[in-house]
């Protein structure tokens, strides 16, 4: 079993957070839609704080930072397609060329990451820091979120 | 990644998931999921291809257009993760006297220095610096052969931050040692535990550290997973 079929097996055994009458929310059309991205790559720019083991915070993104440094902890995926090119994580450029395309309306002013190894009730997330981030990108009127894990 | 789309949707944000993991899609049900059987850490599936991670936001903004849900869809691209070791050069032998592992980390020093100004940006620093990767690996040496962990001087005290730093160094240094298309996931990983003596001296410093009694997760997360620890 390679390492990434190992990583699929594990996770598919983790425990599952179940949400009783989930929210759905039917969005603006596309072409009016400001949007955003939020990644568990633990991205942060360069001077921001970095993440620590089992860190359940957040850091915001503004949308013309390149200068991103991977602070995941995991050694559980491959790191390197990110360094060799921001967007296969991160598609903030694709975002950028939708927008001047008329495809989405805007690209939001901010971003969010998350690191994606959390403990495994997610109470943090789910209860304070999740709900902390999605009120940030409301605050800049965002439509549509694009989620991308590592 | 499945669990925020809930908490977004429930702030009022209509979500799209780019799932990595089919089952934990499923259970978790986030409201529109594009499931993308990509080798994990590459959700877009591949480096500086324009068409292909545009194809892939396009069809997961189209579950947008969806009535209700939760929504399942698999891109119809499967990516495998490439198990060989990417073909880098590895530099000579220099300075005999050193252990290979720190001879070879001073070797690529330039290198990472090429890359560092290239992108600007690098991720090692957790605990050390570039100019620091050889002395943290001559402390994993010593650990490997026998030297007792706890007495030795880790840097930051935190031995998978100094793994990660080693790793990452290695990796940014080999960008700009390959030519030709972006190697495929895993393929520079198994580079760097395959084919390096600092890969070798990591997980040999990981199996003393676990046969000495070193908590599970702390000799754990020095390496993948799936890294021998025979």
């Amino acid at each position: 079993m390679n390492g990434d079929q190992m990583m699929r097996a594990r996770a598919a055994t983790l425990p599952a957070p179940q949400f009783d009458n989930p929210a759905w929310v039917t969005p603006v059309a596309l072409g009016d839609a400001k949007v955003a991205i939020v990644t568990s790559a633990a991205l942060y720019v360069v001077g921001d704080n970095s993440f620590t083991a089992g860190d359940t915070g957040y850091r915001l993104i503004d949308r013309d930072r390149r200068d991103l440094i991977l602070g995941h902890w995991s050694p559980n995926f491959d790191q390197m397609g990110i360094k060799m090119d921001l967007n296969v994580v991160y598609p903030i450029d694709r975002l950028e060329e939708l927008a001047a395309q008329g495809v989405i309306g805007s690209v939001a002013p901010r971003h969010v990451s998350f690191a994606g190894n959390q403990p495994d009730d997610v109470s943090t997330i789910r209860l304070d820091t999740g709900p902390s981030a999605a009120a940030q990108l409301r605050q800049d009127g965002v439509d549509v979120v694009i989620l991308t894990p590592v | 990644m499945s669990v925020l789309a809930h908490i977004f949707e429930a702030a009022g944000i209509a979500t799209v998931v780019l799932s990595s993991v089919r089952e934990v899609a499923q259970k978790v049900s986030p409201p529109r999921a594009l499931h993308c059987e990509f080798p994990l850490g590459r959700p877009l599936g591949i480096p500086n291809d324009i068409e292909f991670q545009t194809d892939v936001l396009v069809r997961a903004f189209a579950l947008l257009n969806e009535q209700s849900g939760p929504v399942l869809v698999d891109h119809p691209v499967v990516i495998e993760a490439d198990e060989q070791p990417v073909s880098c050069a590895i530099p000579p032998r220099f300075d005999a006297s050193l252990p290979p592992c720190v001879d070879e980390a001073r070797g690529l020093r330039k290198a990472h220095q090429r890359a560092f100004e290239r992108r600007g940006v690098t991720s090692v620093g957790r605990v050390i610096t570039p100019d620091e990767v050889p002395n943290a690996l001559a402390i994993l040496h010593a650990i490997a052969n026998g030297q007792d962990w706890t007495t030795a001087e880790i840097p930051g005290g935190n031995v998978i931050s100094v793994c990660h730093d080693i790793r990452t160094y290695y990796e940014e240094a080999a960008l700009e040692l390959i030519n030709g298309p972006a190697p495929g996931g895993r393929a520079m990983e198994n580079w760097f535990f395959e084919t390096t003596e600092a890969g070798a001296t990591v997980l040999g410093a990981r199996r003393a550290m676990r046969d000495a009694g070193a908590m599970f997760p702390l000799w754990f997360y020095m390496a993948p997973a799936n890294r021998d620890s025979a």
